[in-house]
């Protein structure tokens, strides 16, 4: 990973529906960098400020106060490209039928390509390789109507819209809700692919902390329109203090490692990969089964 | 909590959608199931499987191809009694904005209340106890479509909170939501069980199946095996095989017993690992 930064944004606010009774404040200060290929995840409770936050980053919403710089361009500047910075930042929403409007499933993910002036057999080539990336089988649906989807099918649809634009920045809302165990955890080995292999700068908002710590380097936190803390997902997730103080949630395995810590047992917070959970746990009963044979022994 | 006469009676039904104007989409294949009262019932099954389509058809909003759905002795099919069936069965969508239709969050709460003809002196506080129970409080005057996903996901299920139905149906009602978010809303629907109202939740999210009583697992439209929580997540091989899982807990227990097969492989839940932890040391550690 380089140390260019693809991403500066400093002292970030937003009011929407600003000089009105309605007036609302989602962003009051926020702070971020990212470096070109780095996998930043953004977490925080309902309302914190997180979708009003990457909305900016394709230009969807300008900033009132503060700054974002992406790739050298100051997105306050008026003359900004905003062709070629939504071309450069693809952007899938946290409500994908939001997102959606072609009649049906394989010209839904060709608009993008198709907008791009791509010759047709390209734009072909990659509705196929979207559309299975999120997992969606081509020849079955792409004459599928959109309308008649269920809710994950729905965000495959608005995801394979996004990928195929091949887009050097992927911004993703809550890309596997709705995904049942199998089609989320494909998707995430196949985004970390496009991170890790492809270089492909990625920002995601999740719910799910599992996934943080599968996909990301670092992770913000969000509160109140503000960013908190942020660090490496191992950082934050083997620090009680922060995870209780700012009602964070801990991802399941590590759950079971702090509740065996409440019962006198001691764990290494940092080892919460499943097999390493698994692997302290036999390790405390080893240690156990030692001193029983000890004792028999003596 | 649970009676033996059935709240929710689906007999052999199927369905199918007419997709392009005369094609017609099989969803649902001969499914027989009874939901009762206060029972917590979760349905899990990949996406594309038929959940969201059966939950609609449990309270009239889809109606049956074929078989028949009775809710309280009263048929779907028959459309004078939609409004009694609405109020014994409510339904939180998987998309919130299918739901939200006013333009204050109150009202859009009044709305629900207002249609089973709730007195009007009731009102404000049936609204005001939902908003608070979904964590909404002092948000009466916001309009529903400008708020975030998660707040329009709390609101509807404010709004059939207040309606107080025998049985709310909840169709990945938490799927925007924080961990610990998502933890407090499980605690709403507990205490709600706990008070006696039926509970069918569809959710992908293993660690929310392990509350229900009952698990359906549905596959292409077909109930292909039911059972409480521990027996559904013995069947670990079957549920992979068809894009589902079991719960970290249970991995770490099934890693565990392979290498000490004392250890109980059948664990489903972070305390249940931390009981058999202690089970096997008690007497012993402190280190
Ligand atoms: N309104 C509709 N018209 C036509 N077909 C539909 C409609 N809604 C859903 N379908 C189709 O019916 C099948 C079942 O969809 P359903 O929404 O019940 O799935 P689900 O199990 O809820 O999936 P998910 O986990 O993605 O929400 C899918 O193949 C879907 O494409
Ligand atoms: N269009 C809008 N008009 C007015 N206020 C809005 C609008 N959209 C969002 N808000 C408010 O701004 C705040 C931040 O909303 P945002 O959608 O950014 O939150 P979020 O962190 O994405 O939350 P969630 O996890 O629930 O999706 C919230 O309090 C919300 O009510
Ligand atoms: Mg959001
Ligand atoms: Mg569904």
């Amino acid at each position: 990973m380089s140390e260019e930064k693809i991403i500066e944004i400093k002292n970030l606010e937003y009011i929407y529906m600003q000089h009105t009774p309605l007036e609302h404040q989602a962003l009051s200060g926020i702070n971020m960098e990212v470096n070109r290929g780095e996998c930043i995840a953004i977490i925080g409770h309902t309302g914190s400020g997180k979708s009003t936050l990457i909305q900016h980053l394709n230009g969807l919403m300008q900033p009132q106060k503060g700054k974002i710089i992406v790739d050298g361009e100051d997105l306050s500047d008026s003359n900004v490209d905003l062709k070629a910075l939504r071309r450069k930042v693809g952007l899938v929403f946290q409500n994908p039928e939001s997102q959606i409007f072609e009649h049906l499933i394989g010209d839904e993910v060709a608009y993008g390509p198709f907008k791009l002036g791509l010759p047709l057999n390209e734009v072909r080539k990659r509705v196929k390789w979207a559309m299975e990336m999120v997992g969606l089988s081509f020849n079955e649906m792409k004459d599928r109507p959109t309308y008649a989807l269920s809710g994950g099918q729905k965000r495959k649809v608005a995801l394979a819209g996004v990928l195929a634009l091949k887009p050097e920045i992927l911004v993703l809302d809550e890309p596997t809700a709705g995904l049942d165990p199998y089609s989320k955890n494909e998707l995430l080995e196949k985004i970390k692919k496009l991170n890790r292999e492809e270089k492909i700068t990625v920002i995601f908002i999740s719910h799910n902390l599992e996934e943080v710590s599968f996909l990301a380097h670092r992770l913000y936190v969000l509160a109140n329109g503000k960013n908190l803390v942020d660090g490496t997902p191992n950082d934050l997730f083997s620090n009680k203090e922060i995870l209780e103080k700012y009602k964070i949630g801990t991802p399941d395995s590590v759950d079971i490692l702090y509740k065996l810590k409440d019962a006198g047992f001691s764990i290494n917070p940092r080892l919460f990969d499943v097999s390493c959970v698994a692997a302290q746990i036999f390790s405390i009963l080893s240690t156990y089964q030692r001193r029983v044979t000890d004792d028999i022994s003596v | 909590m649970k009676s033996d006469q059935a709240l929710i009676q689906l007999n052999d039904v199927s369905f199918h959608y007419i997709v392009e104007k005369k094609k017609e989409l099989s969803v649902l294949h001969h499914i027989s199931l009874n939901i009762f009262p206060g029972e917590y019932v979760a349905i899990i099954g990949h996406n594309g499987s038929g959940k969201s389509t059966l939950s609609k058809l449990f309270n009239g909003i889809l109606k049956p191809s074929a078989g028949d759905v009775v809710v309280n002795g009263w048929n779907t099919k028959n459309s004078q009694l939609i409004r009694d069936i609405r109020q014994q069965v409510g339904i939180v969508f998987q998309n919130p904005d299918n739901q939200l239709i006013a333009t204050t969050v109150e009202d859009d709460v009044a709305f629900g209340l207002e249609n089973i003809l709730v007195p009007a002196e009731e009102m404000e506080s049936r609204i005001n106890q939902a908003l608070r129970t979904v964590g909404l409080t002092g948000m009466n005057k916001r309009a529903p479509h400008h708020l975030s996903g998660g707040q329009k996901q709390r609101l509807a299920i404010a709004g059939i909170i207040a309606m107080k139905p025998k049985c709310i149906i909840f169709d990945e009602a938490t799927s925007m939501l924080d961990t610990y978010g998502r933890k407090e809303i499980v605690k709403v629907m507990r205490r709600l069980n706990n008070d006696g109202v039926a509970l069918v939740t569809v959710t992908h999210y293993m660690s929310e199946v392990v509350e229900a009583d009952r698990v359906i697992v549905i596959e292409k439209g077909k109930i292909i095996t039911q059972g409480t929580p521990r027996e559904v997540f013995r069947q670990k091989q079957l549920l992979q095989s068809i894009g589902l899982d079991v719960p970290i807990a249970n991995h770490v227990a099934e890693m565990v017993h392979q290498k000490y097969q004392p250890f109980s492989s059948n664990l489903i839940d972070a305390g249940e690992v931390v009981e058999e932890v202690k089970h096997f040391t008690t007497g012993g550690v402190s280190v």
